[in-house]
């Protein structure tokens, strides 16, 4: 599959741009200075990447709680989130969401979610938005293997395929819910489960940029097209604990150092770019060092912002009462 | 006797009755943790907070059971097993988790004894944590439990330390009508002295944790400890507190606090719930109704805004009620003059 340069150079920007914000968070968590619960997306990258860059600001994702990659993926400025995991007025959310709320609506980003399997019906009404405004867009729901035994999930296939939405449900499979493994939560497949619905299927491996952007144009063109709704399971795994400050004693030792040597997707990505001369090394070293200052910057500027004022507390409750 | 933590407490209270009635039994999601990982580790947290852990390596599969995140169908499963022989606690980790969930719990669990006339009974317990101060934010801080206290057939316990909570839950778990069991999760480090064996409180019977002349403060949960705290310092000015722990909001012990409130004609009340229809409004109604004339100042309201929890910890630490917004509505309640009245 060709994919245009400027497409696999913004992706690549994109895919370091979560890594090294997720991996700054880990080691700002550490020192006690961010509040709240954090969930990192390292090592998942590919997926929230691969399954935008088939996306405009017209069309909508609705995330989770593990939620930085997808927001970042879809266009929201690591400064705002930056501060916005700080708790600051100048976040995306004025600092009334925290890590876990993460939205921008104007960017089509209807939130990372404290609830899980909160957005699949959420990406069923995102859907009949764009159907019934008949604006191309399409709707696109994340959520985790976990989240895929949600009613709300299954209740979402059911809906979309009845009213024939343009919603594509991608289900992140990490393999953990929590410290619940997949093998034990989840009954049957997710293959299964579409073709219960009668929805159709792809998947992808999730640690695999070109995997996932060939499965998700696939999947995205296919409701984009006023085909109905898509299943697309991506296989993919964390490399940090369920959330900051889990120790992951249920997972094998040695299992993450392993897929950081194995399944890299940003090291994979640069492998497969660079082999064939799609890409100069020199041009993903530069992409390396602007997201490095980058972040550095969000992070200096989110420690330095003011703090949300009093008077905030009671603003924005509703738009009018 | 020993000094245990608000885990260690509730721990034990579900280990004790587990010991003593086979059929309690517990569910949710992580409570043992670690099935179908790659360590092979059963019971690899306990609980997302470590408050089962040890339950399954002590009982086993067939008394504790992981779930899928799946609340409706769990929760349900609960209220089903509960109506057919078996005494489950369920967990449902953050008590926001309800919305998912909420069917079982008010239309199922709540309704059947009334409904069947009186012919069903439904030992059912829900634990789950309540609160903001963990910087938790909208979907992970609220204090749900006037939701519960409005629908019949819910008893609703919220404990205000760790000793209350082991007698309070094993309680619970003995009674045989549906019982909400709520926990603050800011509290589960608290420690204090708790009895090793086992031991129950009854439910309706408020605990005064002192007695005074000057004002009544009725406080819920973690709020009990904001008030004792309110009361030490006003103590110190002269002003003696009686700080009523009502421990159960449905059955409400109304006695107690009418009588407290009898004796001290002064009445503030601390909610950490939002505030139109929550406990506070409630016990207002019921002191304004069956106490005016002991009343020597307006009844006060020690509650949050009516917004959402925030995120940052500057406007959390503004939205929960603290120590000294309670000093300071007693001050303001002692300091009351009534208005000459028209004739
Ligand atoms: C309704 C609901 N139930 C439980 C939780 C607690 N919780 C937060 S994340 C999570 C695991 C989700 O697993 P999965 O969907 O696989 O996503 P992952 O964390 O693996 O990305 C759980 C149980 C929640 N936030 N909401
Ligand atoms: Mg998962």
């Amino acid at each position: 599959m060709q994919i245009a340069h400027d497409i696999l150079l913004r992706s690549y920007r994109s895919m370091r741009t979560i890594r090294d914000f997720e991996e700054r968070l880990h080691v700002e968590f550490a020192t006690g200075e961010i509040p709240g619960f954090v969930h990192l997306y390292c090592g998942e990258e590919a997926s929230a990447v691969g399954v935008c860059a088939h996306l405009t600001d017209t069309d909508t994702i609705a995330s989770t709680h593990r939620g930085h990659g997808h927001c970042i993926a879809k266009g929201v400025g690591v400064d705002g989130m930056m501060a916005e995991i700080y708790g600051r007025k100048t976040g995306v959310c004025h600092g009334k969401g925290g890590s876990m709320h993460i939205a921008d609506l104007s960017l089509g980003m209807l939130g990372a979610n404290g609830i899980v399997g909160g957005g699949p019906p959420l990406i069923c009404g995102a859907a009949l938005s764009h159907k019934v405004l008949n604006d191309g867009g399409v709707a696109v729901a994340f959520y985790g293997d976990g989240a895929s035994n949600e009613g709300t999930t299954l209740e979402s296939l059911n809906l979309a395929m009845v009213w024939q939405l343009p919603a594509v449900f991608v289900c992140e499979d990490n393999g953990y819910g929590e410290a619940t493994g997949a093998s034990y939560a989840c009954a049957g497949t997710q293959k299964a489960r579409a073709a219960g619905f009668g929805m159709p299927y792809f998947d992808c491996d999730g640690t695999d940029f070109f995997a996932v952007y060939e499965a998700a144009g696939a999947a995205i063109a296919h409701a984009r097209a006023g085909n109905g709704p898509v299943m697309l399971h991506v296989q993919l795994a964390r490399w940090y604990g369920h959330f900051e400050g889990d120790a992951m004693t249920y997972r094998a030792n040695g299992e993450v150092a392993s897929l950081r040597a194995e399944h890299d997707c940003l090291k994979n990505f640069r492998q497969r770019v660079t082999e064939v001369s799609l890409l100069e090394p020199s041009a993903l070293d530069d992409i390396d060092a602007s997201v490095k200052d980058e972040i550095d910057a969000a992070v200096t500027a989110a420690k330095n912002a003011p703090l949300p004022e009093p008077a905030d507390l009671e603003a924005d409750v509703y738009v009018s009462y | 006797m020993s000094k245990k933590s608000f885990r260690q407490a509730i721990n034990e209270a579900l280990r004790q009755e587990m010991q003593r009635d086979p059929r309690v039994i517990l569910m949710g999601e992580d409570i043992a943790g670690g099935q179908g990982g790659t360590a092979g580790v059963v019971d690899a947290w306990g609980g997302v907070l470590g408050v089962t852990k040890g339950l399954y390596t002590e009982f086993g599969a067939n008394r504790v059971f992981d779930t899928p995140i799946s609340e409706a169908s769990y929760i349900g499963a609960a209220v089903g097993a509960a109506a057919t022989g078996l005494r489950p606690v369920a967990e449902l980790m953050f008590v926001d988790f309800v919305g998912c969930c909420l069917d079982q719990i008010m239309n199922q669990a709540a309704k059947f004894r009334y409904m069947f006339g009186g012919k069903a009974r439904t030992p059912l317990v829900i634990r789950a944590m309540y609160g903001a101060g963990f910087n938790a934010a909208a979907q992970h801080s609220q204090a749900l439990y006037p939701l519960f206290t409005h629908i019949p057939g819910l008893k609703v316990v919220v404990p205000s330390s760790p000793y209350e909570a082991k007698g309070l839950l094993i309680e619970a778990i003995r009674d045989d009508d549906p019982v909400i069991f709520l926990e603050n999760k800011v509290m589960y480090d608290d420690e204090e002295e708790v009895p090793d064996e086992p031991y129950s409180i009854p439910f309706g019977e408020a605990n005064l944790t002192r007695e005074g002349d000057d004002v009544t403060i009725v406080a819920f949960g973690r709020m009990v400890n904001f008030a004792n705290e309110a009361a030490d310092r006003l103590e110190k000015d002269g002003i003696s507190c009686t700080v009523v722990d009502p421990r159960t909001t449905s059955p409400l012990d109304s006695a107690t606090i009418l009588e407290c409130v009898e004796d001290t004609g002064r009445l503030v009340i601390v909610d950490e719930s939002s505030p139109r229809c929550n406990m506070a409004t409630d016990v207002a109604a019921l002191v304004a109704e069956q106490a005016f004339d002991a009343l020597k100042a307006p009844i006060r309201q020690v509650v949050p805004p009516h917004t959402p929890v925030p995120f940052a910890t500057v406007l959390e630490k503004l939205y929960l009620p603290d120590s000294a917004r309670i000093e300071s509505a007693v001050r303001s309640v002692m300091a009351y003059k009534k208005a000459k009245q028209d004739a």
